[in-house]
Order: C-alpha cells, then structure tokens, then sequence
C-alpha cells in the first residue's frame, strides 16, 4: 500500500466521522491559534517597544551625566567641576568614535505664558542645532535655530506640540491646526520668539485612533463625544511620545547669558550642564567609544569621577527581557493547549480502533501488513492534526482581531509567518506523537482474535 | 508435488500450566483443483487447521508448504503477503468493509498489492462479473442481501486470483435456499479450476465436496472420498451439474 492509498483512507475515516473529528480538531485548532495569537500580542509589545527606543534617539545615544563622587574620591569634592562646555569640547576634539556631541542646559522651575495661559514643560534646555538629530526630532512648522542664533543669544524657541496645545489651543479643541511660529512668549518672563514647532508624536496605535476618532466625527458631523487619543490612552510604551512633546528648545548661548550667568535664584553664575548627550559611530564600536570618552572625561575632570554614562543599554535589555518573559509564559500555556489537543486526538484514535477491530483483523487477513495498518492509523492522526492546523491558522485570525477589539492594547499584534509555520509545524508533530501508540497497539492486534471481535 | 503439504503439524497451546493441542500430528496434502471440506464439530481443531492452512497463524512443530514455499517459520510481514497473493478467505459473517462501496471491497487487496487504480478496478468488476454482481459495484454492503454479501466476500476472494481459497462456513449465516446457490457458486468456481477449501460443522454441506477431511480433537478421522465411498448423493443440497 502507497502513502496516498493511506491519506485517501485517512481522509474517508475522517470524513464518515465528521462531528467526532470535528470536536477532535478543535484542540488543536485553539492550541495553534492560542499559538499564534501569543506571538502576535508578544510581537506586538516588542515593535511597540522598539519604536519607544527609536523615538528616544536609539541605543546609539549616550547621556553623559553628573554622579556622586565616589566614596574614594570624597575628599576630593570641592575640586569635583561638573559637566561642564569643557567636556563638550574634550569630546569634540579628542573623541574620534563620538559622532554627534549636544550639551544640554536645563533649567527648573519654568514657567512659559501667553496672555493668561501657562505652561510649564518637562523638558526646557538651551542646546546646540545638532539635539534636532540628537533625539530625532522633526520640525513641522518653521525652523530649529541655527548656530547664529546661538551665536548671538537670540531670544528664539523652538517649541513641541504640548506647549502649543496648552498656550494656543490643541487641534482636537479648536478643531485647527495652530501654527504657534512667529509668536511671543515669555519664559520666565523674558520674551522669546517661536521660530519652530516640532511635529506631534504619537505611537502607532495612537495614530490609527485618531484617525478613527476622525473619521467618526467626519461621519457623524453631530457626535459632540470627542476621543482625545493620547489621554484615552496612557498606558504602556505611550507615556514617551507624550514627554518627547512637552519639549522647549533653546539656543545654549541664550540660556546661559539669560538665565544663568547673571546668576540664578542665589546670584552665583552657574555653568554645569545637566547633561551631554553624545551617539557613538555605531553600535559595534559601543564599548571602544564609552571608553574613548571616558577616557577624555577624566582628563577634564581632573580624574574625578563625578559623572557616569546612562545608555538605553539597561532600556532595551529590560525590553528583551520582559518580552523574553511573556514570549516564554504565553509559549508554556499555548503548548499545553496544544499538549490537550493533542491527548484528545490519541484519545479519539484509541477509541476508534478499539471500534474497528474487526475492521483492522478483515484488513490483515486479506494482506495488510503490519506496516500498513500502522501507516493508516497514524495517517489518520497526522490528517486531523493537519486539518486542525490549518483551520487554527485561519482561526488565529480571527482570535487576534477580537483580542484587539476585546483588549485595546497600545501595540496592534502581528502574526509573522515564523509563528504560524511553527505552529502548525507543532500540530503536525502532535499529530504524530498522538498517532503513535493507537497506531502501535492497532497493528500489532492479531487477525485471528481481531477476526473474532464481537 | 501437492498445492499444500502439511506434514507433522502440530499446535499447542499452554492454558495455566496444562497443555492444550489444537492439531495434534496432522499430515495432509491438498493438491491444485482440489474441492475439499473440512469438517468437525466445534472444538475439534478445524478452526485451528484453517488458521494455519491460511496463513493466519503459525504452527507449533511440523512443517507446511503452500504452493513450493515453506510457511511455518515465515515471518509475519511474508506471511502477510502470502494472505495477498496465494490465499483468498471467505468468512461466515462476510466481514465486509460497511463504510465502502462494493467495488471499493474488492479492490481492497489489490491495494495491498499495491496495483495500480486503474487494473485495480478492472480486476474487481471482472470478479464482480463472475459473482454476478457487477450491477451493484457501487451499492453499500448494507443495501445487499446476505446471499449478495456473501458473493461480494466471493469476489474479493478471488481478486487477487489466489492458489487456494478457505470458506469458513460460507453459508453458516445464510438461509438454505440461499446458501444452495452460494454452494453452487463454489463448485462452479472448482469446475474452472479453482483450489478450494470449505470448512463446516455440517456434513449435509461436507457432502457436496468431492473430498472431505473430518477433524477429532486435533486429528483427522477419517480422509474419505465422498464419491468413492458412494456418499454423494446424500446431501440435502442440490448441486446443478
């Protein structure tokens, strides 16, 4: 007997049985599409991830930034300067694996108003025009300031789209885009020019939203419900658009001669940076740039070692690792699902041959071979693992479209082609593993007794 | 030579420390064109002989040739091809296939012979035709009567067009009427040549064969020649010359 003989009879038996090998499949229907619908909502949560970390400048980016001195060095405190324009040019000049230096001025506590709105941002610094690429930032309207504005100190901001919401009015209340540029603000009481406003930045999922929220208001020209999508939606990897928003950019010059060189609060100028933000070459040369750097750090620091490197290193790994975790507990409870369908299709098996007996014994006696018979059993198994395989493929469609509905997450879930194959790669194996023993204890029944079953 | 040579055959079988034999020493030879029975009443070890003769099962001591080849210690895998290709069964209870179409039955050992779909299905409407069936090829076993059925088992019997054929009661589950015809079809099926082997508890069928082999607790009585012995006419069946 040929492999087709045996899928053909396979299929018939399966076919005059079609309720029984139904319920059977649907174990493995639901443990591949369990299968599926896990990967896609892991791998969902992983591009949702990345594109936090691509939005916050890349692993390429390094944050140079103040530290304790350590305890060894404690008496070496009151010689400890800080970040300072020093290091900036330290690394600009002795740094060859540093391919983009941005120091960045802070100040706290700010205030920005507009006739009698106010605002204050998360983040305000004066910087050089290279923190536009420093943290992938893209100017809608206007333009970032250049080395001449900084030059002269000129009282000039560029401006994210959360300030502009809070002092001119957000698109969703006015019902149209503002355009801020060429406006008057005071920082602190000082007047600034907005000379550019970045774009809105959002996730993707928050994007789609709102052009649903869009589309429906379009539709319904009535529906006074409006659906704000960022505050619909604050959870998970969201919460970094939003401060990547409620950003104010300032020329470095500006900030210093304005704000802190005529003395802050106390009157004493103070010109520590809050940070240097730095991206190495590549990413290959990660470790031979941290060094490069620190290496011209102690120098400038006099061997102090009151700053320390934060890079998305720690970031990303806890990503891989959470998602490590979730890929593996999602993998562990669809493989059990799977593992279910699986005891039901050799239970199923068990039960039928147990039926046909007198079936199997008809077949020896008129030349079936043990191998053949074992061959018809398993094919069996194999074809409803088969099938259920691939209805659960189709069924993982399904599942992840009513997740979605069901559970609005931040990440909409992708099914890759890998979790399918691997999935129904899966099926097929339990098929197998499945088939095996009924098919074992079917060919080995002796014709004689099978013969005789009553 | 013979068709068949038994020689010295015997089966044992041990049922809680005491000693059961089947067949005890049995010798026989059934030659090529033979119509023989088998009789005996239950019991008596003819089940036994036909399993072995049959290939069904394997003797404990002795020595059995079937066609020039040695069967006693073949493996199951050849024993497996010798029921496909040299032996044809028909059972009491017909032990049709009930999911598949008649034609589907008879074709069934020619896919273990691995003939191709085309001459499989040529072959079994030849069969059918010599049962007198080949109008019902698509009907299920269940539609048939049981003399139909019967016929049907002749049929996938003969497919493979075997050296010899075993009926085991043939008509043990048929009215006698019925059971006349499917007589008939025997030794019509023996006038062309055909070896075949009834095995029967009834001696009114046993008297139909030209030779018969009684069985007693595992040994062959008597090996008489119905004819010879002036004992053909005794039977209630009536066979059309």
């Amino acid at each position: 007997m040929n492999l087709w003989n045996a899928i053909t009879i396979g299929f018939k038996e399966i076919y005059a049985n079609k309720f029984r090998s139904l319920l059977t499949m649907m174990g493995i229907i639901l443990g591949v599409s369990s299968l599926v619908a896990m990967s896609a909502l892991v791998k969902g949560m992983e591009n949702g991830m990345k594109e936090a970390l691509v939005a916050i400048g890349g692993l390429e980016k390094v944050r140079i930034e103040e530290e304790d001195i350590p305890a060894w060095q404690q008496h070496l405190a009151d010689q400890a300067v800080g970040c300072t324009m020093n290091d900036v040019y330290g690394l600009q000049q002795s740094a060859p694996l540093v391919k983009l230096i941005t120091p960045e001025m802070r100040m706290r506590p700010v205030l920005l108003s507009k006739g009698g709105r106010n605002f204050t941002p998360w983040n305000l610094m004066g910087t050089w025009p290279s923190a536009l690429e420093m943290n992938e930032h893209v100017v809608q309207y206007g333009r970032m300031f250049n080395d001449l504005d900084n030059e002269f100190s000129r009282n000039v901001c560029v401006i994210g789209s959360s300030t502009r919401d809070a002092l001119f009015g957000s698109p969703e209340k006015t019902g149209r885009e503002i355009n801020p540029v060429g406006e008057s603000i005071l920082i602190n009481h000082q007047p600034f020019k907005i000379i550019g406003m970045f774009q809105h930045y959002e996730s993707e999922q928050d994007r789609k939203m709102r052009a649903q929220a869009e589309l429906l208001n379009q539709q319904g020209g009535t529906n006074k419900s409006k659906v704000n999508p960022s505050s619909a939606n604050r959870r998970g990897s969201s919460y970094v658009f939003e401060l990547k928003n409620s950003t104010v950019y300032m020329p470095m010059n500006t900030m210093w001669i304005k704000f802190k060189a005529g003395g802050g609060t106390n009157g004493v100028p103070d010109p520590r940076l809050s940070g240097v933000s730095v991206k190495v070459r590549s990413i290959e040369l990660f470790e031979l740039a941290l060094q490069q750097a620190r290496n011209v750090l102690m120098s400038t620091h006099k061997g102090i070692e009151d700053f320390t490197f934060r890079t998305q290193e720690n970031w990303s790994e806890s990503i891989s690792a959470s998602i490590k975790n979730a890929r593996m507990s999602g993998g562990i409870i669809s493989a059990i699902s799977l593992l279910v369908g699986g005891i039901g299709i050799m239970n199923i098996m068990l039960a039928s041959i147990t039926e046909r007996v007198r079936e199997i014994g008809i077949r020896k006696a008129i030349g079936a071979t043990f191998f053949d018979v074992f061959v018809q059993i398993l094919v069996e198994s194999v074809v409803i693992a088969l099938i259920g395989g691939l209805a659960g493929l189709f069924t993982s469609n399904l599942l992840v479209k009513l997740l979605v509905v069901i559970s609005p997450t931040d990440n909409t879930p992708v099914i890759t082609f890998e979790s399918m194959l691997m999935a129904f790669g899966s099926s097929v194996a339990i098929g197998i593993i499945a088939g095996f023993i009924p098919a074992l204890k079917a060919a080995r029944l002796n014709p004689i007794q099978a013969l005789r079953y009553e | 030579m013979a068709l068949v040579e038994l020689r010295n055959v015997s089966k044992i079988y041990h049922l809680g420390g005491e000693e059961i034999r089947a067949l005890d020493d049995v010798t026989l030879d059934i030659d090529a064109g033979e119509f023989i029975s088998i009789i005996g009443p239950s019991g008596s070890g003819k089940s036994t002989l036909m399993h072995i003769l049959g290939c069904l099962d394997s003797p404990s001591k002795g020595t059995i040739t079937l066609d020039g080849t040695m069967i006693h210690n073949a493996s199951a895998r050849q024993l497996a091809s010798i029921r496909n290709q040299k032996i044809g069964f028909v059972f009491q209870f017909f032990n049709l296939l009930p999911k598949l179409n008649v034609l589907q039955n008879v074709e069934l050992p020619m896919i273990y012979s691995g003939i191709s779909g085309k001459e499989r299905k040529e072959r079994a409407m030849a069969a059918l035709k010599l049962v007198d069936l080949e109008n019902r090829s698509k009907h299920r076993p269940m539609q048939l009567s049981g003399g139909q059925q019967q016929r049907v088992a002749i049929a996938r019997a003969l497919v493979n067009s075997p050296k010899i054929v075993f009926a085991d009661e043939p008509t043990g589950n048929l009215d006698s009427h019925t059971g006349e015809a499917i007589l008939n079809l025997f030794y019509k099926l023996s006038k062309e040549g055909r070896t075949i082997a009834l095995v029967t508890h009834d001696p009114e069928i046993a008297a139909v064969t030209p030779r018969r082999i009684e069985i007693r607790d595992g040994k062959i009585a008597k090996n008489v020649d119905n004819k010879l012995a002036g004992l053909g006419g005794t039977s209630k069946f009536v066979i059309k010359e």
